[in-house]
Parts: structure tokens; sequence; C-alpha cells
């Protein structure tokens, strides 16, 4: 299978403090691939340098075949625009209303008229669950799992071939948890994209992925199907999944 | 001794590094900013809502500091020149420290106190809690889209704030004068106009345009570059009213030195 993105050792330090340290993955055409790892360990750095928000220090980002890392940043923007992302907290745009936030790449980038986009924005709001009456909203009216929807929403609207989810789960309560895994694996079909998700919870990481792969000190040490998440037999997969304080994974406090 | 004089470099050293990486970084974000000030895309109706937010929703203020100052002015050098020719002196002392100096200044202090902060809590805010970095995933550039427009309504509009602070701060000695001091009112605004020269009016024009560049400079940087949460935000306020408010202060005696020394 081709490979949307394929990142190869990848390092990134931040001062002394070394949080990738040459990271290996691919992610294929339409695949759904879930990084789980520990608070800390520099999730979301690896997909902010695949966004080109951080840049790496070392090693190569192939966006569709075409190198990301070091080339100009026209050139690099072309890549970037292919892709959507989900951020952990929303981050929604607070001087704006909900609709605008959803429409906003179709205003700026696609010179969309407003009245047209608002109509486009409400049918991605009603996509992921929302009615027309939170469009005028300000988003800070909204509840958490709202606020995620929408920003949910705002990251398909462009219609991205590559998503990417930042923690999509942390902060909601177990059935909110579970409304946004099946958003997120109904809108990444739907769109036919390509999706990264980094998660530390175990329930969504199975329920949305293809393909699993552990982060752990800057390194991938694992990566296999769900079903081999059980079986195998790596100590620092284990550890995580069974959520133990006993094994090669030390805390640090 | 040796152990000594090394922990005094060390000592030293520390704070120095800090102090000349941020003095990059600031050179840095300040090219950044020129550059993107004059490469498209331009948001106007973004350019346009800052310029109200800075002048006009900044005009109670500098109007209440600068009649005051003006006020003020005319009471000492009525008190100080009392035995000679003080009628005429007044509305020239008045006239030359309104329009020079003290509504540069006080424009420059109140906008910074109150828009500098604001920019530095707004830019904070948005730098941790991602919609930053959400820009830039909606392949918007944030320089362009936040500071930009910042950075040129800043600059505009406060030469305008200084230059209606002068009338208002003449307007508050004239008062005085008038009906405080009782002196007489076309003497004095015969005084003011003959006295007036272009360069009174441009030396505002200049501090005000710089000032609203520091504050600007000052509110932006410190909110983009934050970090840390809420605390993080908290300092950058507080640094961006600081420092631009120094800032102002020392440039505002280098233009007066520059344009008035021979
Ligand atoms: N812009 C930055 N500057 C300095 N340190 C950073 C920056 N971004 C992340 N870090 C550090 O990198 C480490 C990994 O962060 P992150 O990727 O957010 O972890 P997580 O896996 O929880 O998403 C953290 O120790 C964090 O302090
Ligand atoms: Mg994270």
């Amino acid at each position: 299978m081709k490979a949307k993105i394929s990142v190869k050792n990848l390092h990134k330090s931040f001062g002394h403090k070394v949080v990738l340290d040459g990271v290996d993955i691919d992610i294929a055409e339409g695949e759904s691939l879930v990084v789980i790892g520990g608070s800390g360990t520099g999730k979301s750095v690896l997909i902010k340098c695949i966004q080109g928000i951080i840049t790496p220090d070392e090693g190569s980002i192939r966006i569709n075949g075409k190198e990301s890392v070091g080339v100009k940043k026209k050139d690099a923007e072309e890549l970037y625009s292919k892709m959507g992302m989900l951020f952990q907290g929303g981050a929604l745009f607070d001087s704006l209303t909900v609709w605008e936030n959803v429409a906003f790449g179709l205003i700026e980038n696609k010179k969309m008229s407003r009245k047209q986009a608002k109509q486009e924005a409400i049918k991605y709001l009603r996509q992921v669950g929302l009615s027309e009456d939170v469009a005028d909203l300000s988003p800070s009216e909204l509840s958490g799992g709202m606020q995620k929807r929408v920003g949910l929403a705002r990251a398909i609207a462009t219609n991205p071939e590559i998503i990417f989810f930042d923690e999509p789960t942390t902060g909601l309560d177990p059935i909110m948890a579970d409304v946004i895994n099946d958003l997120i694996i109904n809108s990444v079909k739907k769109i036919g994209a390509s999706a990264l998700t980094i998660t530390h919870d175990m329930a969504s990481a199975r329920k949305i992925a293809d393909r699993i792969a552990m982060l752990y000190k800057g390194k991938i040490v694992w990566q296999g199907s769900v079903k081999e998440l059980d079986t195998t037999d790596n100590p620092y997969v284990r550890q995580f999944v069974q959520g133990s304080s006993q094994g090669p994974i030390k805390v640090e406090i | 001794m040796f152990k000594y004089i090394e922990k005094f470099l060390r000592g030293l050293g520390k704070p120095l590094i800090s102090f000349v990486s941020r003095l990059g970084k600031l050179t840095i974000f300040i090219g950044r900013t020129l550059y993107n000030c004059v490469t498209p895309p331009f948001y106007f109706k973004l350019l346009v809502k800052q310029m109200i937010d800075i002048g006009f929703y900044s005009l109670p203020v500098v109007a209440l500091t600068t009649v005051f100052a003006g006020m003020v002015i005319a009471l000492q050098t009525n008190a100080g020149f009392s035995s000679y020719g003080a009628e005429s002196a007044v509305a020239q002392v008045v006239l030359i420290a309104v329009t020079r100096e003290l509504a540069p200044v006080f424009s420059g202090l109140m906008v910074a106190g109150r828009i500098g902060a604001a920019m530095a809590a707004e830019l904070g805010t948005m730098r941790v809690t991602e919609q930053i970095d959400a820009l830039s995933t909606l392949s918007t550039n944030p320089f362009k889209y936040l500071v930009t427009p910042r950075m040129l309504a800043a600059i505009l509009v406060l030469p305008l704030l200084v230059l209606i602070g002068d009338i208002i701060g003449i307007l508050g000695g004239y008062t005085v004068a008038i009906y405080q001091l009782e002196y007489n009112a076309a003497n004095y605004i015969n005084t003011t106009i003959n006295e007036l020269q272009m360069i009174d009016i441009y030396t505002g024009i200049i501090k005000g345009a710089v000032f609203g560049a520091i504050i600007a400079l000052m509110g932006c940087y410190n909110g983009y570059e934050s970090k840390g949460g809420a605390q993080g935000v908290g300092n950058a306020t507080t640094n961006a009213v600081v420092s631009s408010s120094i800032l102002i202060l020392i440039c505002n005696y280098i233009i007066t030195g520059m344009i008035f020394t021979k």
C-alpha cells in the first residue's frame, strides 16, 4: 500500500530535553493509525512536526511522497493545506462565532462567500450532531463535548486528505467519549481521509485504530494491529495496556 | 578564591545568556513583523477593527489625561511666572508642553496600559490554548492574521490620538487660564495661534507613530511567545505594559533630543 505519510528518523529537542529521538512511522492511504503513549512523551510534538507547526531538528517527513522537512515554506504549504486537525482543547477561536469557526478555512482560503460558507458550516455542524441553533453562539457558551464536536466539524470542513486527532476523548465522560469516537470513525470514512490519532485512552484506541503504535522515550517501541495489542509480549505495551505501575516504563516524578 | 570567581561568573552568565537570547528572539520577531507588513495577503477588516479598538475606545482616557495635564501646566506656569508676563507665558508653555511632550507621552502610556495589556492577554491566551497553531492548520499565517493588523493599526492610530490630545490639552489650559485665572480670552487664543509651529505638530505625530509601534510590538511579542498556561499569560501582560511604558519614556527623551537639540 502507498504511504500517505512517511516519517523517518525524526529528532526534536527543546534545549537539553530530548523529546523525539528517531521516530520512524508510516501511515498508509485511508488508514487510521493510533499512537499511544504516556503524558509528556512527545505525542503532540510528533503531530505538530508533521504539520509543520514545529520544525524538527533532523529527519525526514514525506507527505504523498514529497519531502516537507527543510524545503521552502511555499512548497511545503501546498502539502500542509491538505491536512486538518482536532486539537486537544478544541482550540476554537473565541473571537468568532461557532459557524465562523467551522467556516474559517472556507472563507479565508477557499474564498467562499459568507452566506454560502454559513450554509456549509451548518451542514457540517449537523454531521457532528449539533443543531443549527448553536451556529451563532460563541464557543465559550458550549460544553466541552460540544466544543470537541465543533472542532471536529472545523477539521473536516476543508475536506482534508489527512486528519490529526490530538487526544480527542481526554476530559470527556465515557459516553461522550464514545460518541466522539463514532463521529471520528464516520467522518474520516465519509471523506476517505487518512487519520493519525494520539491518545492514552485505550478504549478509544481500540475502537478507532486500524493499526496502533506506541511511543516511548522518543522512539516507536512497538506497532501492530488491535488484535496483536493483547497478544504481544512487548513489555512496554503490556504495562501500558494493563495500566500497571510495575514494569519497564518508569514514571518521572 | 577561584571558587568565588567561578560562582560570580556563573551567576552572571545565566541572566546574560537569557538576556541575549531574548534580544535575539525580539529581533527575529521585528524582522518577521516588517516582512509580513509588506507582503500579501492583507486583512483589511481586521485592521479596521483594531483601529477602532485602539483609537476610538481609547479616546476617553486620552482626553481625560490630557485635559488635566493642560490644566495643571496652566496653573503651575501662572504660579511660576506671576511677577512678569504670566499671561503670554501660560499660553506658550501650555502649547509647548502639551503638544511636544504631554499629549504624546500620556496617550502612549494610556494606550500601553489599555491596549498593550489586551494584546498580550489575547495573543497569550490564543498561544496557550493552541488557537495560534489552529490558524496554521487552517492554512492561515498567524503572524499576518494577528500581529500585522495590530502593528499597523497602532502605528496609524496613535498619531491621531496624539493630535486629539493636543487639542484637548490646550483646551484644558485655556479653561483654567480664562475661567480660573481670569485672563483675556482673545489674547490667549491669539498667543496660542501665533506661537503654534509645524514642529509642535509633527513632533507629536512622530512620537505617536513610534509609541504605537512600541506598544504593539511589546504586546504582540510577549503574547505571541508566552508559554506556561494562565500564569504565563499573566506574566506576558505585565511584561508588555512595563516594558512598553519604560521604552516609551526612554524613546520620548531620545526623540526630543534628536528634534530639539541643535
Ligand atoms: N514549544 C515547546 N517548547 C518547549 N518544550 C516543549 C514545547 N512543546 C512541547 N514541549 C515539551 O515536550 C514534551 C512533550 O510534550 P507533548 O508532545 O505535548 O506531550 P504529550 O505526549 O502529552 O502530547 C513535554 O515535556 C513538553 O514540556
Ligand atoms: Mg499532548
